[in-house]
């Protein structure tokens, strides 16, 4: 065994990721945003839809998102106006 | 034997430098340089001692090696070199190539061109267990990567180290080169198989195949590579018997060496972004070549676009591969018709147009279709208009099943495959009426759609 054995080569991208502190959970949804995101699967828009419902009913203000494919990352765009938009999301995730 | 040789020209001409390998003590009473660490002698990559070399303003601008008269007199422009010796003799090869200090030169000297971390196991650490302990392997053991073997893995590319190959899912970080070499050696490739990992890397990282929506769905998919034109052969790859099963070393690792990509590299781990639900055995890898010679038909990579000798790598986002038995068809209209009713079972027999597929004829299988003198494409198309169903037979609830297509597309005809869903290739053993099917991921610009990547250098 040569000297050399005893090292080795990193085979990750030897990168830390960015850790960020989630936003607080609101105490209420009293005047709060609410953001309905619908990832493109098989019956999330009949979840979604009654949801939407019941959280107008409560007089909260609830935008519909889209991702155009479940089988993709929601592209940039969007998930900055979601972050922009909303206090709050709700994703309907499987099916 | 050309110390006299040497004391002629030192006498002759005033800036003559030796250097010894082993011995700056010789020739006895002249100068010498001391190159017993062959730090120059790595420099000027010399394979054979005797070497001379002419150099002006500090580069080499002429070489001889070994010993050959008029060759060292034309490169001195002088006459009458080593009167007493023979005309030529081929030296001996120089310390450097010495199998035992090779690996140590090549880290010495080459090894500041790794830019990866270096991880210093413990004296008491078992270098297998080392890998496991760090996350780095998909179960099975790995290759450490140490600098000497990353070193000689970079020598089966002409592409720099530093060089970035792809951005790679889940993390989306850049990878280099070197950092592909570094997995292959652990996934166990040879040098020369490096750059048909290179090539699948790519093809892995691109939006068209969609690899980070193939790592994290819940479904059985990974990455399938197919590998076809003269690469393949080069490397030895397997395209005949038990073409898609174990045993042979580049099929086993290239594909090995993509997922290690993903995982270390591209941060892609079961439980962590891959929530597969059950997976499949072909996500340690699954790669295979295309028998090109024995086939009946072009090869994939020329109907994919690429010239005949062309090397590519074809993505393909697969479960394992199912079986198709048949072994009573000898008309090509029997065959398809076989072939198609096991395609229908892809995913579920009531799902349509969600999933390609990849059909691998066997040799036997695809005897039946030469002798009747059936392209590819005729092939295909015939499969694909076996394939087509009416809705009634797959709406929700049809058969007493709940699953399947949403309701009202009843009277329609509906495809089980688009007209490019179905790839074709030619590969296996040459006894046994048998192919396999390959089912795919969710197809098309919302999935995942084949990517094929030439092979480089």
């Amino acid at each position: 065994m040569t000297s050399t054995t005893r090292v080795v080569l990193d085979p990750t991208s030897e990168q830390a990721p960015a850790r960020r502190e989630r936003v607080a959970r609101p105490a209420s949804l009293a005047g709060k945003t609410v953001g309905l995101l619908d990832i493109s699967k098989p019956r999330g828009d009949v979840f979604l839809d009654r949801l939407g419902e019941l959280l107008s009913a409560r007089g909260l203000r609830v935008e519909r998102y889209r991702k155009p494919t479940f089988a993709k990352v929601a592209p940039v765009d969007l998930r900055h106006e979601i972050a922009a938009t909303c206090d709050v999301v709700i994703e309907a995730l499987a099916d | 034997m050309v110390a006299p040789v040497l004391e002629q020209l030192a006498d002759a001409a005033g800036s003559l430098t030796i250097y010894s390998q082993d011995d700056p003590t010789f020739p006895d009473g002249m100068k010498v340089e001391d190159d017993t660490d062959l730090a120059v002698s790595w420099s000027l990559d010399l394979v054979t001692v005797p070497t001379l070399l002419r150099v002006h303003d500090g580069a080499v601008v002429e070489r001889t090696e070994g010993w050959h008269r008029p060759s060292w007199e034309a490169l001195t422009g002088m006459d009458g070199l080593g009167p007493g010796l023979p005309e030529l003799r081929p030296g001996c090869g120089s310390r450097t190539l010495d199998p035992d200090v090779a690996d140590d030169l090549a880290v010495r000297f080459g090894g500041a061109r790794l830019r990866a971390r270096r991880v210093e196991l413990a004296a008491l650490e078992d270098e297998a267990e080392a890998m496991f302990d760090r996350g780095w392997t998909d179960g099975l053991p790995v290759v450490p990567p140490t600098e000497a073997r990353v070193l000689r893995m970079l020598a089966g590319t002409t592409r720099p180290p530093d060089e970035v190959v792809a951005v790679v899912p889940p993390d989306l970080v850049e990878c280099s080169v070197e950092k592909v070499a570094v997995n292959a050696v652990m996934a166990g490739c040879r040098p020369e198989y490096l750059p048909v990992v290179l090539a699948a890397v790519e093809g892995f990282c691109t939006d068209t195949f969609n690899g980070h929506g193939l790592l994290a769905t819940t479904y059985f998919a990974g990455p399938v590579v197919i590998v076809n034109g003269p690469a393949a052969t080069r490397i030895g790859m397997n395209s005949g018997g038990n073409v898609l099963g174990q045993g042979n070393r580049a099929n086993a690792t290239i594909g090995r060496a993509l997922q290690l990509v993903v995982r270390n590299v591209g941060g892609g781990r079961p439980g962590g972004v891959d929530r597969a639900t059950l997976g499949n055995p072909g996500k340690y890898t699954f790669c295979f070549a295309e028998d090109e010679a024995g086939s009946p038909w072009e090869p994939l990579s020329v109907e994919r676009g690429f010239d005949v000798g062309a090397s590519t790598v074809t993505l393909f986002a697969g479960e394992g591969p199912r079986g198709i038995v048949d072994q009573l068809s000898r008309t090509p209209e029997s065959l398809a018709a076989s072939l198609a009713a096991a395609a229908l079972g892809v995913a579920h027999p009531k799902m349509a147009l969600g999933f390609d597929a990849v059909l691998v004829v066997s040799p036997e299988h695809a005897r039946v279709f030469r002798e009747a003198g059936w392209s590819k494409a005729r092939v295909r198309d015939e499969i694909l208009s076996r394939t087509v169903r009416r809705g009634a037979e797959l709406v929700r609830g049809a058969g007493g099943i709940a699953d399947g297509l949403p309701l009202g597309l009843e009277d329609l005809d509906i495809a089980k495959f688009g007209p490019a869903g179905l790839l074709i290739v030619h590969a296996g053993g040459g006894a046994g009426l048998f192919s396999a099917i390959i089912g795919g991921w969710i197809n098309g610009p919302g999935g995942s759609q084949p990517v094929t990547m030439e092979v480089g250098t």
